[in-house]
């Protein structure tokens, strides 16, 4: 692993994450973890017309590419709808990092992608989340 | 007798020590996941291969009986080596497989009014098999607690311990604090209350004497490949082993089968040994003691407590470091656990991978202990006979280039 991987995107990412934080009454709230480093990442997702994505934060803790990657994601589905999100894949979150990933960073670097997707198909199952 | 040891002299028996990572010269600092391989040990598997191959107690031809001698011959030398008997040995695929023997030949038969006793730094393969005994017998699983420094708190286990005590299962060195814990005092806490005693030594037989007569417990774990033997090799000593029923039986574990009634096992350790074990694993170990005691293991014990000493020291020096475990380098093994600052363990590892230096990051199997100190995660630098100050030093200026990376 070389230290590309600490490319000045990504920490400038991580430094200064992009919609950090919690969207009130939220359609969406998911959270997962990582527990091979302990990274997690909650995103809450406000939809209009039950699809498109108007405001989506996220907050968590984790190494910095799984930070960097989830604060890249908020700025690339906010306008997008849920259909399209779900379509996004592997190499889609690779491109927005270009930076080299290993086999064992995978799991970091997915994290935020993997928690809105199943976010939003828990949402298509049960409906607008509710505070417990 | 103890002499000073020549690591850079042993580092030519490791092929794998002279790979570059990244242009980088490799610094092998994760010796508690795993240890590397001296070209004796993997010679002795070479070896086997191409002259003795054949399964072991079945067949009659000179191959089978060849491969059957080297096989028992390694489980005297393993014996020989932690002061048991041949028959106390039982050859297991790891550690974890070891105590998890324990756990179902044993453990399922305690009674749900009895109790098991373990400590908050076990491993997860010393901490589930009890749980999982817990939830399914009912026995109340009773976790002794740690000092602020690290060591194990000795009122407490005592406390702890009763009449109901039925086992207690501690770990010699834990794998992140690196505490050597005074298992011989807790032996004498278990006898006193009856209860067996089971230690899991994975991180204590390759880095300090062990003597199961001295330490007088009933229960032994190792496993090989942290002690620069092969993968695919764990030790589990039984001190009485005629009492304990087999777990995994199968082909080798017989005397006799009927079909109405249970079977007559073979005499320990035969009858724990079900299916074909990884015999070239097996010769491999025991060409690995070999190996050790020709360094001699209060060698590689000293060798590694005044590197140890020295890692300590330097590391104090390091910007935004966190040390967990006990500075004392009398009660501890060669691991040292750190944080610098809040930066994730991952990125700390991966900045040092960049410079050639392998360390573990994460929360080493010991979750429990995580939440005890009340961090996510953490990395670990572990030494063996092979490491040197150059290394540690290595390590010092990779951990200052993090935090020349994570400088905001």
């Amino acid at each position: 692993m070389s230290l590309d991987m600490y490319a000045e995107n990504i920490m400038d990412h991580f430094n200064s994450p992009r919609n950090k934080g919690e969207v009130k009454d939220p359609e969406i709230k998911h959270k997962e973890f990582n527990p091979f480093c302990g990274d997690q990442i909650e995103v809450t997702v406000k939809l209009k017309n039950k699809k498109e994505i108007v405001e989506i934060k996220f907050q968590g803790s984790g190494c910095s590419i799984s930070q960097a990657s989830a604060s890249m994601l908020t700025e690339l589905v906010k306008n997008k709808t849920t259909e399209e999100v779900k379509k996004l894949t592997k190499e889609d979150i690779l491109d927005l990092l270009n930076i080299p990933i290993g086999p064992v960073r995978m799991k970091c670097a997915l994290l935020a992608l993997d928690t809105l997707q199943n976010g939003i198909k828990v949402y298509e199952k049960y409906g607008k989340h509710k505070e417990k | 007798m103890t002499i000073k040891i020549s690591a850079e002299k042993i580092r030519e028996d490791f092929p794998i020590l002279k790979r570059k990572i990244n242009g980088k010269k490799l610094v092998y600092l994760d010796n508690a996941a795993t240890s590397q391989k001296p070209k004796q040990v993997i010679g002795a598997i070479k070896y086997f291969y191409e002259n003795h191959n054949a399964n072991i107690h079945r067949g009659i031809h000179q191959l089978s009986e060849e491969a059957t001698d080297a096989f028992e011959k390694a489980r005297e030398k393993v014996a020989k080596f932690i002061n048991a008997k041949p028959e106390q040995i039982i050859f297991t695929k790891n550690t974890t497989e070891s105590i998890n023997t324990v756990a179902y030949s044993y453990g399922l038969k305690i009674k749900s009014s009895d109790e098991i006793l373990t400590t908050v730094m076990e491993h997860h393969s010393n901490f589930l098999p009890w749980q999982m005994v817990s939830q399914r017998t009912g026995a109340k699983l009773k976790i002794a607690d740690i000092e602020d420094d690290g060591t194990l708190k000795i009122k407490e286990v005592e406390s702890l311990s009763s009449k109901k005590t039925k086992l207690t299962a501690v770990t010699h060195v834990s794998n992140v604090l690196g505490t050597i814990n005074p298992v011989k005092e807790i032996g004498k806490i278990a006898k006193e209350n009856n209860s067996l005693f089971l230690v899991d030594g994975a991180q204590a037989a390759p880095h300090i004497p062990v003597d199961m007569k001295d330490i007088g417990c009933d229960f032994y774990a190792f496993s090989s490949h942290k002690m620069l033997g092969p993968t695919g090799v764990g030790v589990l000593y039984v001190k009485d082993p005629e009492n304990l029923d087999p777990f995994l039986v199968g082909g080798g574990t017989i005397k006799e089968v009927f079909l109405d009634k249970e079977a007559v096992w073979q005499d320990p350790p035969w009858k724990f040994e079900g299916g074909t074990p990884d015999i070239s694993g097996v010769i491999g170990f025991g060409a690995t003691i070999d190996y050790l005691n020709k360094i001699g293991m209060e060698n590689i014990r000293k060798h590694e407590e005044t590197l140890t000493k020295y890692a300590l020291e330097q590391l104090a020096k390091v910007k935004n470091i966190s040390i967990y475990g006990p500075r004392n380098t009398k009660v501890k093994g060669g691991v040292i656990a750190f944080n610098i600052g809040q930066i994730h363990p991952h990125d700390v590892a991966a900045i040092l991978d960049s410079e050639g230096i392998a360390v573990r990051p994460g929360h080493a199997c010991c979750k429990p202990l995580m939440s005890r100190l009340d961090i996510l995660a953490m990395c670990r630098a572990s030494f063996y006979v092979y490491n040197t100050e150059e290394d540690v030093d290595a390590l010092v200026s990779g951990l200052e280039k993090v935090n020349k990376v994570f400088k905001k």
